[in-house]
């Protein structure tokens, strides 16, 4: 389908280029977010709809509007009143034969005057996407196209990334697709901090019963691991493993990631480090068991803390005792657990059942990923010095992001070093959020492919959008998405931003396209690799 | 109107006496019809003469219609003719002589001029309403930065 939409009558690499529509073209058809294509002399440029606008050639019509003759209208339409779009033009696809191998490459140039523009045909959008193959993964349509849109989840998983979107505009969905996803199309494992238990088991859906999630829908490859057994039993979820975690597993730098939710001060948290140091690994119990007044005081003498600050501190420590998972001492160690799976290859969701408040999924998710990516990190760097496998790629999915990752403590945790140090071990992020301005701006900057599904702060779209070229049109485009599933991608993974509606999730034809979609074991594509060595 | 190769639009028309300097008076006072007058006076007929004006639009080059000025003028006593329908619609299928007709200096109006002529053309063709909106455009395209002389032209085109 190539529709001829009209000609380039300005363009400027930096501006983008003003496309005159032809009069046979409605420019209530012309959305922003969509794709054209450009037909250049020696090129052709692929640029998005930025923005839909009305000219005239005399101001003067504006000023006395011809009223309601048909037939004025008809011969006006097209010459003296036209419609405009302005494209940004984001690859070019060269048209000698090196430039068709090399493939779609960045924009370093404009069309030529009056190059004819045209709605780009699904034949040029799938050789920039891609089809659905081993590595690609099927995450939805583009706008207005009957084209699959293809992700390649191996690259994909080479970064942290991040979904974003306000509540209820699909951001659950949508990460849930992208979990299949990876399960499927990718060597990683996921593991799943599971706030509001939807990845699981089933998941919640709107006005409609629930949708099975990834347990049930591939049932070898999943393991369910609870906070929470008596809730997740009433759920009629079978889990595999039973989390609790022991006091003498709770370090300094879990309470002072806790310092905003337990309402915390500065020294108070400085104690807590003393107190380590003083106590060793049962610090938290040898603390609260503190309450003969002889023995406060002098506990406050040797370590020079302050009475208020000491009383600080053990009301917030109470608070996290509270908590009914946490126990004095943990009878298995949850870490060497979710290791266990992970290597094995399995993608571990950890549901929290009613534990949602934030302390409980801070602290939980905080400890367990500083373990586990210590873990990984020291058999990375054996790995390297012994020319060994290095684990499975591990991605880890944190909800409510902005609590982890906040400029105020995106230093201290665990996940603010994952998100900087990249891939060095194996270890990325898949950050869930829905107020990314919340988020540290250095941790923004370094997630490698945003989705964002509708903002409309502005705060939180000059964040998602923030050193992406193109930024105001972009912005356009995701203000104006749809309130429900349509979203933003762009970044990394792939070679040029595109809106579009994830697939359908939720229907017995969609489980069944997943599963079909599954990479089969020994497939094609290995054993011609196995040929080459 | 065509004479020898050359093709062009009645631009005006006049009836006065063969005279230069004499005008006509008037008569046919007491006469009940304008017929009644030419009866009365047969000498009318011979004394008076009607001239009509023509713009230039085109002229036909071996087998194509040019719709530009002709290398030379027409020829004196060369015969005119009206335009037989078959080469109107020859003539109507594109609209540079537009161009021309809006630049001339006429004995009428240009505007009521062009809305005249594509009236006339388009009952040549069997979908007249859309040769006027093709017209229409590419009037809209010469007049771009005039919209009210458009706008006098289109609303005299229904």
């Amino acid at each position: 389908m190539t529709e001829r939409l009209g000609i380039v009558t300005t363009a400027s690499l930096e501006k983008g280029v003003d496309v005159r529509l032809d009069s046979a073209v409605s420019v209530e058809d012309m959305v922003v977010g969509r794709y054209v294509t450009i037909e250049g002399q020696k090129r052709r440029f692929l640029g998005m709809i930025t923005d839909v606008s009305l000219g005239v050639t005399d101001p003067q019509l504006s000023i006395s509007p011809p009223g309601a003759d048909p037939f004025l209208a008809e011969v006006l339409a097209g010459t003296a009143t036209f419609g405009q779009i302005h494209v940004f033009p984001r690859l070019t696809i060269g048209g000698d034969k090196e430039s068709i191998l090399e493939g779609p490459q960045p924009v370093k140039t404009i069309p030529a005057h009056f190059s004819p523009v045209n709605l780009t045909s699904e034949t040029d959008m799938e050789r920039v996407f891609g089809k659905e193959d081993g590595a690609r993964f099927n995450v939805g349509n583009p706008l207005d196209m009957e084209l699959k849109l293809c992700l390649d989840l191996e690259e994909f998983v080479k970064r942290s990334n991040g979904v974003f979107g306000k509540s209820g505009t699909g951001k659950t969905f949508l990460t849930r697709i992208l979990l299949i996803g990876m399960l499927q199309k990718s060597q990683a494992v996921n593991l799943i901090f599971d706030m509001h238990n939807e990845y699981g088991w089933a998941g919640t859906r709107e006005g409609g019963p629930p949708v099975k999630a990834l347990k049930q829908l591939f049932p070898a490859n999943v393991a369910i691991f609870t906070l929470d057994e008596e809730n997740s039993r009433r759920r009629g979820v079978k889990t595999d493993f039973t989390v609790k975690i022991g006091y003498d597993e709770i370090e300094p730098e879990d309470i002072a990631l806790l310092r905003q939710t337990l309402n915390l001060t500065d020294l108070a948290v400085e104690a807590s480090y003393q107190l380590w140091r003083r106590f060793g690994r049962g610090w938290i119990q040898r603390t609260l068991d503190i309450e003969d007044p002889e023995e406060v005081k002098q506990l406050l003498e040797e370590t020079k803390i302050h009475e208020g600050t000491l009383q600080n501190l053990t009301r917030g420590l109470g608070t996290v005792r509270r908590l009914p998972f946490i126990q004095a001492h943990a009878p298995d160690d949850a870490v060497k657990n979710i290791l266990a799976h992970l290597d094995r290859g399995m993608n571990v969701v950890l549901e929290f059942g009613r534990y949602r408040d934030i302390a409980a999924y801070v602290l939980v998710a905080n400890m367990l990923a500083r373990r586990i990516y210590s873990q990984y990190q020291s058999r990375t760097e054996q790995a390297m010095a012994e020319g060994s496998a290095a684990p499975n790629p591990l991605v880890i999915t944190i909800e409510e992001a902005h609590k982890f990752l906040n400029p105020e403590v995106a230093a201290q945790t665990i996940f603010g070093s994952i998100a900087r140090e990249m891939r060095k071990y194996n270890v990325s992020l898949l950050v869930i959020d829905q107020r990314p301005s919340g988020i540290d701006s250095e941790v923004m900057s370094q997630l490698g492919t945003k989705i964002t599904c509708l903002l409309d702060n502005e705060r939180d779209i000059d964040s998602v959008l923030a050193g992406v070229s193109g930024k105001s049109e972009l912005k356009a485009v995701l203000a104006r998405l749809a309130p429900k599933q349509q979203a933003l991608i762009f970044g990394h993974a792939v070679p040029m931003p595109v809106a579009f509606a994830p697939r359908e999730y939720g229907s017995p034809q969609s489980y069944k396209d997943f599963s079909r979609a599954a990479r089969p074991a020994g497939g094609k594509d290995e054993k011609i690799e196995e040929l080459w060595e | 109107m065509r004479t020898g190769a050359i093709y062009a639009i009645v631009a005006g028309a006049q009836t006065a006496g063969l005279e230069p300097g004499r005008r006509a008076i008037a008569r046919g006072k007491d006469e009940p019809t304008e017929a009644a007058v030419y009866e009365a006076s047969p000498q009318l007929t011979r004394l008076l003469r009607s001239e009509f004006t023509a713009a230039v639009v085109g002229h036909r080059d071996g087998d194509s219609l040019r719709q530009y000025l002709p290398p030379q003028p027409a020829r004196i006593h060369g015969f005119v003719y009206a335009c037989p329908p078959d080469e109107v619609r020859e003539f109507g299928q594109s609209f540079s002589f537009l161009h021309i007709l809006l630049n001339e200096s006429l004995p009428v109006p240009a505007e009521e001029l062009i809305a005249a002529t594509l009236r006339e053309l388009s009952k040549a063709h069997e979908d007249g309403r859309a040769f006027l909106v093709a017209a229409g455009k590419e009037l809209a395209g010469l007049l771009s930065g005039d919209y009210i002389r458009l706008k006098n032209i289109l609303g005299r085109l229904a």
